[in-house]
């Protein structure tokens, strides 16, 4: 009997968690959808069967290239994320394992600039980048998106780095490996799985990243968030075009994401369970 | 070489003195067991010894050159750590490779060293494997390789067995001595076991709240502890304590009698009591017998005594072996 029972509120369970996880999906569905009709049929109502015309693709490609956006998107969020990194490792070791006083009071700091509405800033941050040259630069914007994401990526490594127990790297040190060889050698490979999924969010995180990317870009460095709202106002709203543009912007990141779900997932959660 | 001095050696944690001062020598090729119970502050001044911990005043010399500065690697010591504290991702040839690795020394001959280690330990057809596939007794043995590879001037050992079960243990204890007796190295052994200490060491270093209470071969300390805790501390079953009356008639304020230097009659003896837990061992049999005056007092028997719980019984110190101590619990010789 209570096997039943616990039976159906599986079931239960189940069909609500796919009723929201379609809900939630609705709407990139749509734009998929809405992405293989044409101009016609998009604003002709509500319909989930598209004629599976490609003509809208076609014309995005014709009116606007695509690929340069594309590389723009790959270059600043992968730039951005090698920078991060290269300043976040050395930061989330001296943090997990020299800790001061005031470590948790420097991570709480760095965390509460994320709590800071980005427009606050928007007037000093173009000013700044104006007298700098770097309006629509690979450059400036890559910076940018360094300074964004850095919070994120120091409080993501430094609690992977907690995890290791520090008797391994008191081991490398009695062993004679200096600090930049307990680095490579002991700590980075360890934290491969830590390091590989603050990555890929990463990576996320910059790819979509839109009130700087759009604010500070326009032709040169403008990547595929800066495309997408391209297509929204200048010649009236042509929803077919919009959604092929947008699916295209998401497709690369929806693949990479799904592919390295097992991961993101495992980083998230690394450290929540003992 | 391989001679360790401590001179006024000091260790606080802010405000909290874990080490007040500590002057030891350790000579060369000895086997030392920092011993005591738990936050006694005999890891602490192992890890100072290391160099993992920087002395608040003191110093620290290895073969009289003073190394209370000096970098854990620049102390030419080894050190094999409770966790055992490998390296995951190495396999175990890189894992006891790593420090030859990092002294930059010549590849065909850090192949040499790691396979003359492996044989030492009988770890050669485990060397491609990683940590995760090995047992316990086998990682605490790449751990130890790590170690010897070095050819340190001595080994510093933290407490390495006790994430090993009781038998392991046994053969390791075996095993570590044997070492001892290949290399000839200086040896510093922590562990809260006493059987570990008096079974290993040619010395017992005793510690308490960070101070040293008795330095000894391991039957210097059993024969002849200093004090109370001393007494307390070494010998298993514990020694037994009493005071007042009872202590009386020995000239002290409190006595000490050893399970095993107390006789047991069912007729007559010095004091009377009842029998409470008998513990069976096989080979002996250890009997709590409550005794107005003094409480529960442990003895130490025979395998086959033909006592129960209940029955009453007599009990006899032997005299030449009882220890007196005054009022400050020092001992009375």
């Amino acid at each position: 009997m209570a096997r039943a029972i616990s039976t159906k509120r599986k079931a239960v369970f189940t069909v609500a968690a796919w009723i929201v996880a379609l809900i939630i999906f609705f709407p990139i569905l749509y734009t998929i959808i809405t992405s293989f009709k044409s101009e016609t049929e998009a604003i002709a109502g509500f319909n989930m069967i598209p004629s599976g015309t490609m003509e809208s693709y076609g014309a995005v490609q014709d009116q606007y290239n695509y690929f340069k956006p594309f590389m723009n998107s790959v270059v600043l969020s992968v730039g951005s994320t090698i920078l991060a990194l290269l300043i976040a490792i050395p930061a989330a070791w001296s943090m997990a394992f020299s800790p001061t006083k005031r470590t948790k009071d420097i991570l709480m700091w760095m965390l509460s600039t994320k709590m800071m509405p980005a427009v606050a800033v928007l007037f000093p941050m173009y000013l700044i980048f104006r007298n700098l040259g770097l309006l629509d630069s690979r450059i400036g914007l890559t910076v940018m998106l360094t300074m964004i994401n850095l919070p994120i990526v120091v409080w993501m490594l430094y609690t992977y780095f907690r995890e290791i127990p520090s008797e391994i790297l008191e081991a490398a040190r009695m062993d004679g490996a200096s600090l930049w060889n307990e680095i490579i050698y002991v700590l980075t490979p360890m934290a491969v799985p830590g390091i590989a999924s603050t990555m890929l969010l990463n990576i996320i995180l910059a790819w979509n990243e839109a009130f700087w990317t759009i604010r500070l870009t326009a032709t040169d460095a403008a990547p595929l968030t800066a495309f997408i709202s391209s297509f929204s106002s200048p010649q009236g709203l042509f929803w077919a075009k919009l959604s092929a543009a947008s699916t295209l912007a998401i497709a690369p990141i929806l693949i990479m994401g799904w592919f390295s779900q097992k991961q993101l997932v495992r980083g998230l959660t690394f450290g929540a369970v003992k | 070489m391989g001679n360790i001095t401590l001179k006024k050696v000091n260790k606080s944690f802010g405000e909290t003195q874990v080490i007040p001062g500590i002057d030891l020598d350790i000579k060369e090729g000895e086997f030392v067991v920092f011993v005591g119970p738990s936050g006694c502050g005999k890891s602490t001044l192992l890890r100072l010894i290391a160099g993992l911990e920087d002395t608040t005043s003191g110093t620290i010399e290895i073969d009289g050159r003073d190394v209370t500065g000096e970098a854990p690697a620049k102390r030419g010591l080894a050190m094999v750590f409770q966790s055992y504290a490998l390296y995951p991702h190495m396999t175990v040839r890189n894992n006891i490779a790593f420090p030859l690795k990092m002294a930059k020394l010549d590849p065909a001959l850090i192949d040499k060293k790691v396979t003359e280690a492996a044989r030492v330990l009988n770890l050669t057809s485990y060397l491609e494997r990683r940590p995760g596939q090995l047992s316990g007794g086998q990682r605490q043995r790449v751990a130890i390789g790590r170690a010897i590879v070095r050819e340190p001037s001595a080994f510093l050992f933290d407490e390495p067995l006790s994430n090993l079960d009781a038998s392991l243990r046994g053969t390791m204890r075996l095993e570590i001595s044997e070492l001892h007796h290949q290399l000839k190295t200086t040896m510093i052994y922590v562990t809260h076991d006493q059987v570990e200490a008096m079974t290993m060491a040619d010395k017992i270093v005793v510690l308490n709240a960070g101070n040293i209470e008795q330095v000894g071969s391991p039957l210097e300390l059993y024969n002849k502890p200093d004090n109370l805790f001393v007494a307390g501390f070494i010998g298993s079953p514990r020694m037994n304590f009493a005071s007042g009356e009872i202590a009386a008639p020995f000239n002290a304020p409190t006595i000490g009698f050893r399970p095993e230097h107390t006789k047991l009659s069912k007729e007559s003896g010095s004091w009377a009591g009842v029998v409470g837990v008998a513990e069976h061992l096989g080979s002996d049999t250890f009997l709590h017998v409550h005794v107005d005056g003094i409480g529960m007092v442990t003895v130490r028997t025979g395998g086959d005594v033909p006592v129960n719980h209940g029955d009453k019984v007599f009990l006899t110190p032997d005299a030449e072996r009882v220890h007196r101590f005054d009022a400050k619990g020092l001992a009375i010789r």
